[in-house]
This record gives C-alpha cells, structure tokens and sequence, in this order.
C-alpha cells in the first residue's frame, strides 16, 4: 500500500475542513440565523413593536426554514462531508472519557475530530431541524393536517425554537471562546499543536487516503 | 487495525443517529400531546407573568397578555388633536368625528373574551365606545349598500364586515380598552372591535368607515383568512365559544 502524502501544506496546518464543507456550514449558518431572527421579531413583543411588517417576516421566516436543509443535502454530494457526518455519529471509549471529564470539570477531554461535545450537538440540533420543518410546515400549510396536530405542532414549534435559540448562542459561545476552531471553519486548516491539545484522536491522514486503513490513533 | 468501515467495534456507537431520532421522537410526541401540554402550562404561565415585575415571562411563548402584531413598519401615533375618523361611500351625510366628537356619543361597554387566530386568547377584556350601527345609522345608509370597509392609519391595513353583521350590538368603535384610553400598542386611539369574531377583524388604529355595494376582503384575508371570521366556526378551528 503506497504511504499517502503527508496533509500538512507548506504553511504547516492541517487540513481540517474541506471548501464544500465550509460553505455548507456558512450557508446553513445563514439560514440558522435568519430563522431565529426573523422568529424573535415574530415572537418578542419589543422587537415586533419595533420591527412590524408581519407578512413581510413571516414569508422571509418560511423560506428560511424551508431552505434550511437544502445545502446540507447537496454538500452529501461531497466525499469528505460524507465522512465527518459519520465521524460526528459514531462514539468511541474517548467519547465517554470526554463526557465523564466535562461532568468532573476535569482537563483530560480526549476527543478525535470532533469532541463529544460537539457529536451531541450535531446530532441534537439535526434532530431539531427536522421537528422545527415538520411542526413549521404543518402550521404553514393549514389544511395538510386536523387541527388538534396545528395546536400540538404551534405548542412544540414554540417550545423548541426557544431551545433551539438557547443551544445555538451556546454553540456561538464555544466558537466565540476557541479562535483556532473559527480559524479552520474560516480558511479550512488547523494548527497542529491545537489539534494534538484538542483532537488527540484525529488522524487528518485518514482523510487523504480513502481506505481509512490506518490506525486513529496518532 | 483492520478496515474501519467493516469493524463495527472500532466504528463505535451511532449515538448521533440515536440522539436525532431521539428528538424526532420527542417532536412527534409533543406534537400529540401538545394541546393538553399547551393548555397546562398556559394556565401555569399566565399565573406566574400575573406575579412577574421582570417582564421576563413575555420571552416566552403563549404566556397570556395581549400580542403585538403589525403588518407595516413603526406606525406614528395620533392622538386627540389630529385623530379623525371619517365615514364615507353609500351613505347620505359623509361625516368626520374627532376624538372628542366620538367620545361625546352614547358609549356601550362590553366584557368579552378575546380570541387570536393563532391561538393566544385574553379572556373578559373590557371594551368600550360607540356602537358602529349608532355611525351608520347617523351616516344614512343608501341602498345598494352591502357592507362595510374599515381603513387604519397603518397605511396597509384593512379589514370587512357585512352590513349585518356590522350594525350587530356588540361590534364597536372602541376608544376604551381594560377601563383606559386604547393605547397605541392596541391600536389607539380609536380601534374597532367585532367581538364575535377573530381578533384579527377588530382592526387597530381605525380611521375610515366606508359603506360599500359588496364585500371587499380585508388585509389577512388576501392570505386565506377567513372573511366571515367567527370564533370557533372559521379559519379551520373549533376554539371553544368566547364568554
């Protein structure tokens, strides 16, 4: 089996996140955004005195959401996506060393490409996607369904919407407190010290070569 | 070693496919149980935003009180001095009433549930101002007449009733609400108020009444609002009476 190339470019980073990868994290950050704002100036009532334009908000609201998947869907079309969504689904033994580390406010959180941390919120706010497009598309489309569901999807479609704000400021707030990890969602290489500190597990070799026959652990 | 796709105990748990489903699940039970969910915690919320000096329990959703919904940008507020009422289209004596005018005029006051369409209700809110019928009644209705078309200082918005239902006793031209002038927020200082039926007919910051040979839809129900809004009997919902 022939060696694969060292990943590490000229400037000494890691390749981390491939350009595919980025823009489906910037255009669903977009869209994120856009729905929880445009649902705060539905919902709040200083904002909605503020802003008005109910019909307007409300059109830009549903659109939103409604787009909201669309570059994730199309990103599947990328190899290298297709591998960190399994890598975010599947838990190793440092996974649960991570999770138990957190609750001990303890500092060894070993963690492969992704930490626990962020396997959890990637599966979570994928699961809260798909309620927020079922409940939104049953209150936008009144006759598709009887009307104890529109009460049911309206209560849950509330309810989450505020966690779902409440998770997304804290993924804002890790990023916000971590300019190496918003570094390599920006340009898509990492500093190697930081991966060894952050990402012990991660193997950016594992990428290069397809097989993913080599051991993860570096 | 080994292939990392054919070893399952290298791959590790699928806990992010579990979590995902996981709150799929959750989404499709709230959503079944949610008018009985949403029904105890309302009435758990509103008796705690009764006692609540932080204001913070308006964040969150369906804690009782009143909404603000506009359908234009900020609206500039009137008030007695320039306010002006006018009534005009099929009728004999075109007419236009300050605030002062209105205020001078026989006043009805009414205690009645309020009931949005899309779900909020505020119940035994008390209106008060002239009976639309005693304005029309004043304006000479001529014949051909069918209806009548509400215009609001918004600039956008706009709203219906037939004759019939217009000159019922408890559709109002409110200058009161909760015992204080309507505040601007409620659509101040004059608003309608159709008690009978979906908020969104109660058309805020009203400044023209115009009669009309036919029914001409209002503002919502270009969007598949129902016209003839009644509580409980329109716009696909059986929301129990108003009292």
């Amino acid at each position: 089996m022939p060696r694969p190339a060292d990943p590490t470019a000229a400037d000494g980073r890691l390749p981390r996140f491939s350009r595919a990868e980025r823009w489906v994290h910037r255009c669903t950050a977009a869209l994120m955004l856009t729905c929880l704002a445009t649902a705060a100036c539905l919902y709040l009532p200083q904002l909605a005195e503020l802003v008005g334009r109910r019909r307007l908000v409300v059109v830009v609201h549903e659109w939103a959401g409604l787009a909201l998947p669309v570059p994730l869907l199309l990103g599947l079309g990328s190899r290298a996506l297709r591998r960190d969504l399994g890598r975010l689904n599947r838990f190793q033994s440092y996974d649960r060393q991570w999770l138990r580390a957190v609750l001990r406010r303890a500092d060894f959180r070993p963690a492969g490409k992704f930490n626990a941390g962020q396997k959890l919120y990637a599966g979570w706010i994928a699961g809260a996607a798909v309620v927020m497009l079922g409940t939104g598309l049953l209150m936008w489309f009144t006759h598709l369904a009887p009307l104890t569901w529109r009460t049911g999807a309206t209560f849950v479609h509330d309810w989450l919407a505020l966690a779902v704000g409440v998770v997304v400021l804290g993924h804002l707030y890790m990023a916000f407190n971590d300019p190496e990890a918003r570094r390599s969602m920006r340009t898509g290489r990492a500093d190697p010290l930081w991966a060894t500190r952050e990402h012990p597990h991660w193997d950016p070799a594992e990428d290069e070569d397809g097989d993913g026959d080599r051991d993860t652990v570096r | 070693m080994g292939n990392v796709n054919d070893d399952a105990a290298q791959r590790g748990t699928p806990v992010g496919r579990r979590v995902m489903l996981g709150v799929i699940g959750l989404g499709a039970a709230g959503v079944a149980a949610g008018p009985v969910l949403s029904r105890a915690l309302d009435s758990v919320l509103s008796g705690v935003a009764r006692k609540d000096p932080t204001g913070l329990t308006d964040l969150l959703p369906n804690s009782g009180g009143f909404r603000y919904y506009s359908v234009t940008g900020p609206v500039e507020a009137r008030s007695a001095t320039d306010y002006r009422l006018t009534v005009d289209g099929l009728v004999d004596h075109p007419a236009s009433y300050t605030l002062a005018d209105l205020e001078a005029l026989p006043q009805t006051r009414i205690v009645h549930d309020v009931q949005c369409v899309t779900g909020w209700r505020v119940s035994a809110t008390p209106f008060q101002g002239v009976k639309l019928a005693d304005l029309l009644a004043a304006a000479g209705i001529q014949r051909g007449a069918a209806a009548v078309r509400f215009s609001c200082f918004d600039g956008s918005y706009s709203e219906s009733l037939t004759l019939d239902q217009a000159r019922r006793d408890d559709v109002l031209v409110a200058l009161r609400m909760q015992d204080r002038p309507v505040t601007h927020d409620h659509g101040g200082p004059v608003r309608l108020y159709v008690a009978p039926m979906y908020f969104y007919k109660s058309a805020k910051w009203l400044s023209g009444i115009t009669v009309t040979p036919t029914v001409q839809k209002g503002y919502w129900e270009h969007y598949g609002y129902d016209t003839d809004a009644w509580v409980g009997r329109s716009n696909g919902r059986d929301d129990a009476p108003t009292s």
